[in-house]
């Protein structure tokens, strides 16, 4: 049987080796944040000169008012609901093999959560009004509309982000005391000593510490499904051909938990090996990761074309019309290429002999992404390129540089935060990694061996 | 008389575990077993063998704080329909409940999962001091018994901890 983590690591190994990583990466690590940096300055760049020309810059027109910062925000909030998949919902499922993992994506939904925030004040223009969506009561008497999904939208996210940090902080409230006790000075002894909250490991500590962890992931499940189903009402609560859709919910819920997954294989195999975590991040583990997403792969497969099915049986032209148009306009190189990416290629993941390669599987975990943010363009832009009023018919739209430079950015800045994160704080769970090693270690000693891969 | 603090460190949970069996079993005069605190770098549940079942009460916090969310989620948006004039409804509701319930479900949640924290670092009794009899030890591979006693009754706890192998016994004088 293949073991996801050997059971006779040493405990204060696994300390040595998830401390280490805080202080020593591979040259490696330097690159990746400098290339990091060097996308953010970009992004910043076309911020600035957005901000003082006007959004006109970004290519944006009638009927075109939504197009590449909606289409990425909604990518990163997908993106980040892996980390409550993997963190909550295997939690609640007992999946041991999450716990080397989990706190990486757990830091991944943080920080994507946080980049699909900037496009929000992006996208606005006047971004010094973004406090206008807040509801909050004010002399000009205006309060938001509840009603609208677009208010939803901040309640939701903002209630996701908050507690994603809380759920990730008080997770590392363990591994935080065990930094704090093997550090001597610095500022990284006093960050860990305040942040650890003088933790003792003490039965009392422990038995507070199961039961909350356990109840925000129980809150975080229904959250993480109702934030994307939100954001879906965003579309499809319109009347817009292409959105009016009864399954968005679900398929987006899908599709988020997808472009998540396959962006926790890209994050492990980079994490790997910038910080020497074979130990931990292992290849049975990859293993068990890439059956979860060719499983979702094909779950948002399906969800696709239940939409393209309720589109082409409906009962609306103008729906079955701009299907057509999809398929067979001026963006049908890009949807073909969402299908290529999102259904066949992780037909791949199927063959074992991918499954743990770490090259293929790399550069199969991007393409799923890509096929992903396509996907999120598909809905946005051919929409409003093929909308109920013929004069939108032709008027075509191609995103500015100033748009392509602020999606490129992001993915500097989602990288920049993720990197750091990962060399302030311990980005593999040390005390999770220890009772994963302790219960293999008691089922060892009280059962035989199971022949055969599970 | 003057208590004394003493913590033990045990190489694995079972030492521990049947040194705290004997502690009880022992009935030593001046110890308390609730003033015994155990330390380790992971959590055992299998500890309230010995130790007994410890109530928790952080689901109460919870509980309330995600009632205390909705209903202020709920008030908060039905008073601001309730005086926003300028809106027309066209002869919808004024309050209307789907909507209202979205939101009132988001900030049921946001409440729940703060005052779930809340009520985590009260009953954890979070932030602390860190106590003086403390090992770096119990956060990397070794689990901790910190007893409190009187001095009379230290000379029994060191028998136990030697008695099951204690890989070191650390002593202070308590209030």
């Amino acid at each position: 049987m293949e073991k996801d983590i050997r059971e006779d690591i040493a405990w204060a190994q696994i300390n040595k080796d998830v401390l280490k990583s805080l202080e020593n990466p591979r040259r490696v690590y330097w690159v990746i944040l400098l290339i990091a940096i060097a996308m953010v300055g970009v992004a910043v760049g076309c911020e600035i000169y957005q901000y003082q020309t006007g959004l006109g810059v970004a290519n944006k027109n009638n009927s075109h008012v939504w197009s590449l910062y909606i289409a990425t925000f909604i990518f990163w909030i997908g993106m980040s609901h892996s980390g409550t998949l993997l963190s909550a919902i295997l939690h609640l499922m007992h999946a041991d093999w999450r716990k080397p993992i989990y706190r990486f994506a757990e830091a991944m939904t943080t920080f994507s959560l946080m980049t699909a925030g900037l496009f929000v004040m992006v996208h606005l223009g006047r971004l010094w009004q973004v406090y206008y969506v807040m509801p909050y009561p004010n002399e000009r008497w205006a309060w938001p509309n509840f009603q609208s999904p677009l208010v939803w939208d901040m309640f939701a996210i903002a209630t996701y982000l908050s507690s994603s940090v809380l759920f990730l902080y008080v997770g590392m409230i363990p591994d935080l005391a065990i930094c704090r006790d093997n550090l001597h000075a610095g500022w990284r002894k006093k960050l860990y000593t305040v942040m650890s909250l003088g933790w003792e490991g003490t039965d009392r500590q422990w038995r507070n510490f199961r039961i909350t962890y356990l109840t925000i992931a129980c809150f975080l499940i229904p959250l993480a499904v109702s934030v994307h189903s939100i954001v879906a009402s965003d579309f499809a609560m319109s009347n817009m051909p292409g959105w009016h859709v009864t399954s968005f919910p679900p398929y987006f819920v899908a599709g988020a938990l997808y472009s998540g997954c396959a962006a926790i294989i890209t994050l492990f195999i980079i994490l790997r090996y910038v910080f020497r975590f074979e130990e931990y991040m292992t290849l049975p583990i990859m293993k068990k990761l890439v059956r979860l997403t060719f499983a979702i792969a094909m779950v948002w497969t399906y969800l696709n074309m239940i939409e393209f099915a309720s589109v082409w049986y409906g009962h609306d032209q103008t729906a079955k019309d701009q299907l057509i148009f999809k398929a067979t306009g001026a963006y049908a190189p890009y949807f073909w290429a969402m299908i290529f990416f999102g259904s066949i290629l992780p037909l791949m993941l199927a063959f074992k002999r991918f499954q743990t390669h770490l090259p293929i599987l790399f550069v199969i975990s991007i393409l799923l992404n890509v096929g992903m943010w396509l996907e999120r363009w598909m809905i946005i832009s051919p929409s409003f390129a093929h909308g109920h009023y013929p004069w939108t018919w032709d008027h075509d739209q191609w995103p500015s540089l100033v748009q392509w430079g602020m999606v490129f950015g992001s993915f500097g800045w989602f990288t920049l935060l993720f990197m750091v994160f990962c060399k302030v704080f311990p980005s593999v769970s040390m005390y999770e990694v220890k009772e994963m090693v302790y219960h293999r270690s008691l089922a060892q000693k009280h059962k035989p061996a199971v022949k055969g891969e599970y | 008389m003057s208590k004394r603090h003493l913590l033990a460190l045990f190489n694995n949970f079972d030492e521990a575990e049947a040194a705290i069996a004997d502690l009880r079993a022992a009935n030593i005069k001046g110890f308390d077993m609730d003033d015994l605190i155990l330390k380790s770098p992971i959590e055992h549940p299998e500890v309230e063998r010995v130790l007994g079942d410890k109530p928790i009460y952080v689901q109460w916090f919870t509980l309330i704080g995600a009632c205390m969310g909705g209903l202020l989620a709920f008030s908060l948006v039905s008073g601001a329909q309730g005086n926003f004039f300028a809106q027309i409804k066209g002869g919808k509701p004024i309050v209307p409940l789907p909507p209202n319930f979205i939101l009132t479900y988001e900030m049921f949640i946001l409440g729940g999962v703060f005052i779930t924290i809340l009520g985590f670092l009260i009953c954890a009794g979070l932030p602390a001091k860190r106590s003086p009899l403390y090992s770096a030890k119990v956060s990397e591979d070794q689990i901790g018994i910190l007893v409190k006693g009187d001095e009379l009754a230290v000379a029994a706890f060191k028998a136990i901890f030697t008695k099951h192998k204690a890989l070191e016994i650390q002593e202070e004088a308590g209030k």
